[in-house]
Parts: structure tokens; C-alpha cells; sequence
């Protein structure tokens, strides 16, 4: 079996994987849905979430420490992930293959030359980590205000640096390097003196945008196994919907449908986590080359070279994916895999200028100061954001998640969704929850969600936790927001119809749903008056037509006038008289001549907000079919004590 | 980049890329262990609360109260310290001194929605006179501050007597907790202006308030209170006590020059006023209070934070117990003639 092979194999065996943790991310009786498969496995694999949420929040979650076997054996092997494990990777050359598969070889080889251009995935890289990184970056800029003793030992120690420089008369010059030193020192502290009063956080994590991994679990997640929801082979429990995915399904596409016109496109021009492979494989131990420098020039070996990095002459190490097909291509068998450098030479560095590193860096770092003066975190925040139970703090959440969907994917209700721009732009794809799609609200006894993120952006919650329960009994359940009763769109509030459908569905005891009864009064078209009565029934002087729509249970008569009497239970009419129910009967039989109203009784809700956790459950099965009446906002969620609508104790 | 005509790796050469690789994965290694958290983030950590209580009364002091009536608030207020031994009882040379105004609307003195500017002028006047070292003018209002202080004419008023104004910046609240309070807990407090403060005054205009009855010195500390403080209104009494207990100051001033009889706490209109010509000023919060209510004519029964803040010990309702110090300025006051 060669190499290319066993690639295949490898390729083939991880996507399948993938896919396999993808389907069976879901809740259910059957035997291939949920039950305990690591589905996380290929994501914790990728080093770019590690290392991204590393700098944002100063931790590696659980799992993702296996980003660090990636590291481990990128640095000793090259690129290995991109061309034998990514999945989205094998998308892109499976794609790439059928595309080109009939042209010429010429052209093949054109189509496989190196492009300047394929810097721009380090630029990516780049802004992406600068983003992450920016918290960090600024707390190490204020360390002259917040850790003004470990600066003066650095300044110090680099002064006694230079004098001994100065004393052994090394080749440094002493004047010019403490002149330099000087100019970092001020700048360092005129910078600490400007951002010592900052308070607003900048940790964010927007690596999901572009991760491989991110993307290609969040499209087929989101995209694609909804679409075969739709066929015989239904990969959820119920067809899965998701709000807003057409912008998700149309970089999707295009990334997989730009290997027609270039192999590999996202790999070669865009992936941050291969821009990421291309720097850690500088070092690495073994590496593609030719084993003498004398070549026919054919330039076979790039025929079908994935990486576009050049094997026939100087080959780029960092653009190299040990897709091996060199090995194979090469008619004099001068392509190998070994620990000399190329005999042509090689080239270790991505072909990045200082500027271009600036430039990215700078528009990182920029990006979300910029984006957060709209006040979206702070007075702006939208209350239509409802996250599901356990997302940390809006500010802690962002600089968690990385879009990956697996909350989404996993929710037995389908109740998260991808949020739009409501949270922001850098709030694109998180998960929010939308109460008028899937099958139920946020379930009561239900943690999935956060025991799933592979990041803890949704942190692991235990059910007592959830619910309140035992030691955290305290603390309460945890709330995600509120629901808002809309008295202009609820039957029994504004059109005199019983429902409490939202009262009924509340699960948590005592009900954060209560009613208060009314009787309206109901037009019935005539006036009712009495001919006979006994102490169970009335007939009415004329037949009255409406009289057969009140025997529902909910319709009352009352003699008038209203304050001598109760309202009775009407149990049955006929067109010129009712009976009304045993357990009131009328003490003295009305007397022929009585006016009579007919009355509806009406339970209003109202919500308890002290009770109300914002599951939504009442907003799901609220029968107003458009708005709902009932609307839960994230309004007095546990994870933000700034937007807490009651006053404690 | 680096160019090799042979492939022949050296010795030296494979060492040096070994001992690169080698330290690369040891960083990662230890990086990726070192911050390794298999935990995740726990609930939003339960903060150490920060207990405070301002005390800037004067030992020894006891209770002083005093009440003048006059149309003219310099003159009243004059008279009014005059009657308490002077201001200089309560104010020592080089004490910092911080007055606590009501200037939560952005809307001009005459109609009494904040306090007057002519007695801020005043009594930032006789502290300087006193030997104070400085004034500090401060309020956290409810519109917006810029506005708030220079339409009330606070700020002029201020500035004219050499007194420092203070807006509410977000780098001045600090989350505090009041001891033994049920409201104000980790809530962010007006706080750092008080670093180096040795007395306080605050000055309140005698005004209706829908929902807690009344406006008077008490209420006034509403304006140290920071973030989204209107949750309080749904125990509005209960804050007004826990403010009374957060903070004992050097003394109070209820200007009841021109009440705000209706439409409070905003006003809006002269005929919400009514001249009632009083000048109150004491050391105690609460007896200050219960005699602004005789000039709103309302009973203490109405306004029940005068009685939970009197039933904790932080002053007496019995305004008429403290033997307050009666005067006059219809009749010429001694020190013009």
C-alpha cells in the first residue's frame, strides 16, 4: 500500500468520523443517536480553538488540551492535519480532484503553482489572534500601573543587561541601545497611563468565523443534516430548522464550489488553522524535499501537489500538507520524505512582509474596540438575545465561542439557533434562542447544551444547578430571561376568550403564570328576561338564537342587578332557557319579569417574575399564531446582575 | 530562507533544528498545562462584598437642629449655622469638605427642583472662611450631569465660592456593600470622591415626591447611588433608610425656602411651588426630615422611611426633642445691625 493510500484512508476515516459525530449529536431512542461518542474529539483536535481561547480567556477547556497532540506532532511532521485529518480539507480535495481530474497536465501544473496571494491566510491568522489576544495585550501594556514592581525589575534587569553589554564591550553599542530603551520605556508608560482607566473588557473570539473546523461542523450542522431531514434518511428526531442560515450555507458553498476554479482554495488562500500548521512545521523534524538537486525540471511532482509550495524548486515547508503526492508523481524518484532539507533548497517562512503583519495586527486589535462603541454590551444590549442556560456572561460568552454549532445541533428541542447581528457583528452565529421554532421551549430538566461546548461559552451545568435544587437551592434555578404577558394580543386580556395556554405549560412550581378571573359580560343580540324559574333552571320570555353557544362551561348567568348576585355555571341551554350547575343553585327561583346577563369567565395571566426562568415554553405553545402574547426577553437572566428587573431579598 | 546544494544534512545542523523542535513542543507542552482547566469557569464568583459606613458626624457634638424662617435663604442659612455655634463648630481649618447637592434635574433654579445655587455659593463661602482646604460640589443626577450642573446654575455657583465640581464619572463608583444591608450590596457607590473627605454636608430642597411621599435630606443621598439604581423604587422606603444608615454626615440643610408642593419630584412649574420660608439645618437627618413633612403637610404616617429610619436608631422623628434653636430673619438680625 503506498503513501497516497493511506492518506486516502486516513482522510476518508476522519471525515467519516466527523460526519458519524455530527449525525448522531442528537437525542433520541435509536441506536446511532447520542450515546457518549466523544463528539467534540475532531474540534478539541484543532489548536487554533485552543490557542484562540487560550489568549482570550487565559485557559485551555477540558478537551481541547488534545489541540496539543496536533501541536506536538505538527511541529515533528508538517502540516499533517491539513492534508490527512481536516475534514472540511478532505471536502476541498475530493472537489478539487473531480474538478480537475480531465485537464490537461499543463494545466494542472499551472493550477498548482504558488501564488504570492496565499499570505493572506496569515493575515487572517493574524487578525484573528489579535483579536483574541487584545485582553491580554492590553493587560501586559498596564502592567507598569497594575504591576509596578515586576516593571521595575524588568527595566533593571534590562539596564544591568546593558551595562555588562557595555562593560564587555560586546559588538553592541551601549548609546544607541539605551536610547532605544528609553523610547520602549516612555512608550510603554505614556500607553499604561492612557489605558489605566479602561475598564471595558476586549476579549472576544471571532476565530470561529473562519476556523475549518468551526466552519465545517457549523455547515453541516446547521446546512446539511437539516437537509437530509427532509429525505427517508432523517438524521433528527424531528426536521431541524434553523433561523438565518442562508448567509452559513452561501460560504459554505462557495468555499467548497472555489476548488473548481482553484484546488484547495480555502486551504491555500484562506484557512487560519493551516496558516497556523504553516508556522508551527518550521521546525519540524521531517520534511518533503528532493533528495538531489539535479532534476529534469518537469515539474511533475506539482501535478497534483495540494499545497501549491513549490516541491520542483525551492519547496515552501509552511505551505506543504503532506498530501505525498510528489512522492509518487516523480518519474526519477527524487521526492521523499526526510529529515535533510530539499536539495533545491527550501524555504521555511511564510511570505510575510513586517507591514502586512502590522497592518493585520493593528486591524485585529482595532476591530473589536470599534465594534463594541455601538453599546451592544453595555445600555444598547438587545433583550431579544435569550441564551441558553449556562452561556457565561455576555462579555466572558463572546470571548468563549467559537460558532461551532454544537449547541445547536445537540438541543433536543431545536430551540438555539444562529443569532443574527442582534448581539452585534461579533455576536454573528452564537447561539440564541428563538421560542417560536422547534418543538418545545428551553425543556425544564434539560442540560445538554452546556455539556456539550467545547469551550464552556455555555458552561456545564449540573440538573440541580439548573434547577435550583439542593446546595444551590440559595441561588435558584438559573434564569435566562423573562416572559412579558402582551395584554393587546392575549385572548382572554383583549378579546374575551379563555385560553391560559401559557399558565398551563409553566413548569416550574409554584407557577410564575397566574391568573386573575373576570366575568365579561357577552352581547347576546336580545334582552333576557325571565318567564319561569326553579332553582336550577331560567326560561326566557322569547327564544333567544345565541342561547345554544353558551352551554361551553365557561359561560355564566347572572340576574341583575350584578352586586345581589353571584355569576352560576351555565351547564346546558336550549333556545328559551339554561340550566345552571348543581353546586350553586339559585336560593330563590327567579322571578318571571328578571333580567338576566350572560357572562364569560376569563382567567388573565400575569407573570410572576420572581418565579419566571424564561424557558419559553409558554411563548412556544402561546396559540396566537403569529406574535406571540407572551414573549420571553432575556430580561433578569442570572448570567447578568446589570439586567436585573427585581430588586433581591 | 535557506539555500543548500546538497541535501547532506550535518550533524550540527539536525541538532540545531532537534533542540528548536524540542523547545517549541516543551513551550506548547507546557503552556497547554499550565493553563489547563478541566473545570471551566464556575457561576459568576461570589465577590468579597466591600463594607463600608461614612461617618463624618463630630464626637461629642450630639444633635443640633436648627430652624429659621425668612424669605432670604443666605440670610436664613446664616442664621441658622449662627444659632449652632457657628460654622465653625462643624468645620475645622484644613478639613476637605464635600457638599452632597440635588441637582438631579436639568432645569433652572427657580424652580426648586434641585438645590438653590445661592446657598451652595454660601456655604462653600463660609467653609473657605472657616479654614476648610477645599470644597467639593457633587451629585450623581438623574438627567444628564453636564447639563444638569451648569442649567441649575450649581456649577457657576460652585465655581464662584472656589468650589470644585465633580461629575459622576464611571471611574468614581466602586461596588460596596452597607452593613447589614439588605439593598445596597455590591452596588456601585459614588465612592472614591470620599477618599480623602473629612466632612460632609448635605444640602436637599424640601420637595413633594410621588413615590416615597417626600424629597428631603435623606432621599438626597440617592444621588452616591450609581448603576441601574431605579430598581430600588420597588422598596423605595427601604432605601431611603438604608441611605440614611450609609452615611452619617457632618450636618444637613433643608432648604424650605420655596417648597415643591406638587408634581415632585421634577416640578416644572411655579405653581408647584409654595413660599413656606423655612431653613432647616441638622445634624440629624431624620429630625430634618420630619419637620420638612410639617411644611408638605404631610403626617410621618405618610412618609414611612421616617419611621423605619428612626426605629434603627438613626435619628429622632421627635424633631422637638433636640430643643431645636428657633430664629427669625424678618426681624434684623443681630449681626447686620
Amino acid at each position: 500500500m503506498n503513501i497516497q493510500t493511506t492518506r486516502r484512508i486516513c482522510q476518508i476515516f476522519f471525515f467519516v468520523l466527523f460526519l458519524w459525530f455530527c449525525v448522531v449529536t442528537t437525542l433520541g431512542e435509536q441506536w446511532w443517536q447520542l450515546r457518549g461518542w466523544p463528539v467534540n474529539w475532531v474540534i478539541q483536535l484543532d489548536p487554533l480553538v485552543g490557542l484562540a481561547t487560550l489568549l482570550s480567556t487565559g485557559t485551555v477547556f477540558a478537551g481541547l488540551l488534545w489541540g496539543l497532540a496536533t501541536i506536538v506532532l505538527t511541529i515533528l511532521l508538517g502540516r499533517f492535519f491539513c492534508g490527512w485529518l481536516c475534514p472540511f480539507g478532505a471536502i476541498h480535495q475530493f472537489v478539487g480532484f473531480l474538478a480537475r481530474r480531465k485537464r490537461p497536465l499543463a494545466e494542472k501544473i499551472k493550477l498548482n503553482r504558488y501564488n504570492d496571494l496565499q499570505s493572506i491566510k496569515y493575515w487572517i491568522l493574524i487578525f484573528l489572534l489579535t483579536v483574541s489576544a487584545l485582553e491580554l495585550a492590553i493587560d501586559l501594556i498596564r502592567l507598569p500601573a497594575t504591576h509596578s514592581l515586576l516593571f521595575t525589575i524588568l527595566v533593571l534587569g534590562f539596564l544591568i543587561w546593558i551595562i555588562l553589554g557595555a562593560v564587555r564591550k560586546t559588538g553592541m553599542n551601549p548609546k544607541k541601545t539605551a536610547f532605544l530603551f528609553l523610547i520602549f520605556i516612555g512608550v510603554w508608560l505614556l500607553s499604561s497611563a492612557l489605558l489605566s482607566g479602561s475598564k471595558t473588557s476586549t476579549a472576544s473570539v471571532q476565530i470561529g468565523l473562519l476556523d475549518p473546523i468551526s466552519l465545517v461542523y457549523r455547515s453541516i450542522n446547521l446546512v446539511i443534516l437539516p437537509l437530509f431531514d427532509r429525505t427517508s434518511i432523517s438524521v433528527s428526531m424531528t426536521p431541524r430548522a434553523y433561523a438565518g442560515t442562508g448567509l452559513i450555507a452561501a460560504i459554505f458553498l462557495s468555499a467548497v464550489l472555489l476548488n473548481l476554479a482553484v484546488p484547495r482554495f480555502y486551504c491555500r488562500y484562506l484557512c487560519p488553522a493551516g496558516a497556523l500548521f504553516g508556522v508551527l512545521s518550521r521546525f519540524a523534524i521531517w520534511r518533503i524535499g528532493k533528495t538531489r538537486n539535479e532534476c529534469t525540471d518537469c515539474h511533475l511532482c506539482e501535478r497534483n501537489c495540494e499545497g501549491a509550495c513549490s516541491p520542483a524548486s525551492q519547496i515552501r515547508i509552511n505551505e506543504c500538507i503532506l498530501c505525498m503526492n510528489c512522492l509518487k508523481e516523480c518519474s526519477h524518484h527524487l521526492m521523499t520524505y526526510q529529515t535533510a532539507p530539499s536539495a533545491s533548497g527550501e524555504i521555511l517562512s511564510p511570505d510575510l512582509s513586517r507591514r502586512q503583519f502590522l497592518a493585520s495586527a493593528v486591524s485585529g486589535a482595532a476591530a473589536i474596540p470599534m465594534l463594541r462603541i455601538s453599546g451592544h454590551l453595555d445600555g444598547n444590549w438587545d433583550s431579544a438575545l435569550v441564551r441558553p442556560p449556562g452561556a457565561l456572561p455576555e462579555k466572558a460568552f463572546l470571548s468563549r465561542c467559537i460558532k461551532c454549532g454544537q449547541c445547536m445541533r445537540i438541543c433536543p428541542t431545536n430551540v438555539i439557533h444562529p443569532a443574527g447581528i442582534q448581539g452585534g457583528l461579533e455576536g454573528l452565529w452564537t447561539p440564541v434562542l428563538n421560542f417560536r421554532m422547534g418543538t418545545s421551549g428551553c425543556q425544564y430538566h434539560c442540560i445538554a447544551c452546556g455539556n456539550l461546548c467545547p469551550t464552556a461559552a455555555i458552561r456545564p451545568l449540573s440538573i440541580n444547578e439548573r434547577l435550583g435544587k439542593n446546595r444551590y437551592a440559595e441561588k435558584g434555578p438559573v434564569k435566562i430571561g423573562t416572559a412579558f404577558v402582551d395584554r393587546g394580543r392575549c385572548l382572554p386580556w383583549a378579546m374575551g376568550r379563555p385560553c391560559i395556554v401559557c399558565q398551563e405549560n409553566c413548569p416550574v412550581s409554584p407557577k410564575a403564570i397566574q391568573t386573575r378571573e373576570v366575568f365579561n359580560t357577552v352581547h347576546t343580540g336580545s334582552n333576557l328576561i325571565v318567564a319561569k324559574g326553579d332553582p336550577l333552571f331560567i326560561e326566557f320570555q322569547d327564544a333567544i338564537p345565541a342561547m345554544k353557544s353558551f352551554a361551553t362551561g365557561d359561560h355564566y348567568v347572572m340576574l341583575l342587578p350584578p352586586e345581589n348576585h353571584l355569576p352560576r355555571r351555565i351547564l346546558s341551554t336550549w333556545e328559551r332557557g339554561l340550566r345552571v350547575a348543581g353546586e350553586h343553585p339559585f336560593e330563590t327561583p327567579p322571578l318571571s319579569g328578571t333580567r338576566v346577563d350572560i357572562q364569560i369567565r376569563l382567567q388573565q395571566p400575569w407573570v410572576d417574575p420572581k418565579q419566571c426562568i424564561g424557558c419559553g415554553i409558554c411563548e412556544h405553545e402561546c396559540p396566537v399564531p403569529g406574535k406571540r402574547a407572551i414573549r420571553v426577553t432575556a430580561d433578569n437572566e442570572s448570567r447578568a446582575p446589570e439586567h436585573a428587573l427585581l430588586l433581591k431579598g | 530562507m535557506r539555500h543548500l546544494k546538497n541535501s547532506r544534512l550535518t550533524r550540527r545542523q539536525f541538532l540545531d533544528r532537534m533542540a528548536k523542535a524540542g523547545i517549541s513542543i516543551s513551550v506548547a507542552c507546557a503552556a497547554g498545562f499550565w493553563f489547563h482547566d478541566s473545570k471551566g469557569p464556575s457561576a459568576s464568583s461570589h465577590k468579597e462584598a466591600n463594607l463600608f459606613q461614612f461617618d463624618f458626624s463630630i464626637d461629642g457634638l450630639g444633635q443640633k437642629m436648627s430652624i429659621v424662617r425668612g424669605a432670604d435663604r443666605v440670610a436664613t442659612l446664616r442664621m441658622a449655622l449662627k444659632s449652632l455655634g457657628g460654622v465653625e463648630t462643624f468645620i475645622k481649618k484644613g478639613d476637605r469638605v464635600l457638599l452632597k447637592v440635588n441637582a438631579a434635574f436639568a432645569s433652572p433654579a427657580m424652580l426648586s427642583a434641585t438645590t438653590h445655587p445661592s446657598i451652595i455659593t454660601e456655604m462653600a463661602r463660609l467653609c473657605f472662611q472657616a479654614g476648610a482646604a477645599s470644597v467639593v460640589v457633587m451629585d450623581n443626577p438623574i438627567n444628564d450631569p453636564a447639563s444638569c450642573f451648569t442649567l441649575t446654575g450649581i456649577e457657576d455657583a460652585a465655581r464662584s465660592a472656589g468650589a470644585q465640581v465633580l461629575l459622576p464619572r464611571d471611574d468614581l463608583f466602586t461596588p460596596m456593600t452597607v452593613k447589614d444591608a439588605k439593598l445596597i450590596k455590591n452596588w456601585p457607590i459614588l465612592y472614591k470622591p470620599f477618599a480623602d473627605i473629612t466632612k460632609v454636608i448635605g444640602m436637599a430642597p424640601l420637595k413633594d415626591h410621588h413615590r416615597s411621599g417626600a424629597s428631603m435630606t435623606m432621599k438626597n443621598w440617592y444621588g452616591l447611588l450609581g448603576g441601574r439604581r431605579n430598581i430600588f423604587h420597588q422598596d423605595i422606603h427601604g432605601i431611603i433608610m438604608e441611605l440614611a444608615k450609609m452615611i452619617k454626615p457632618t450636618f444637613v440643610i433643608l432648604d424650605g425656602t420655596t417648597t415643591m408642593m406638587t408634581n415632585g419630584p421634577t416640578g416644572g412649574s411655579l405653581s408647584d411651588l409654595k413660599n413656606t420660608h423655612t431653613m432647616i439645618v441638622s445634624t440629624d437627618q431624620v429630625a430634618a426630615d420630619a419637620f420638612g413633612a410639617s411644611l408638605l403637610g404631610k403626617s410621618l404616617d405618610q412618609l414611612p422611611f421616617i419611621g423605619k429610619a428612626q426605629a434603627v436608631g438613626l435619628g429622632t422623628a421627635d424633631y422637638m426633642k433636640l430643643n431645636p434653636a428657633m430664629g427669625s430673619v424678618e426681624e434684623p438680625p443681630v449681626e447686620h445691625r
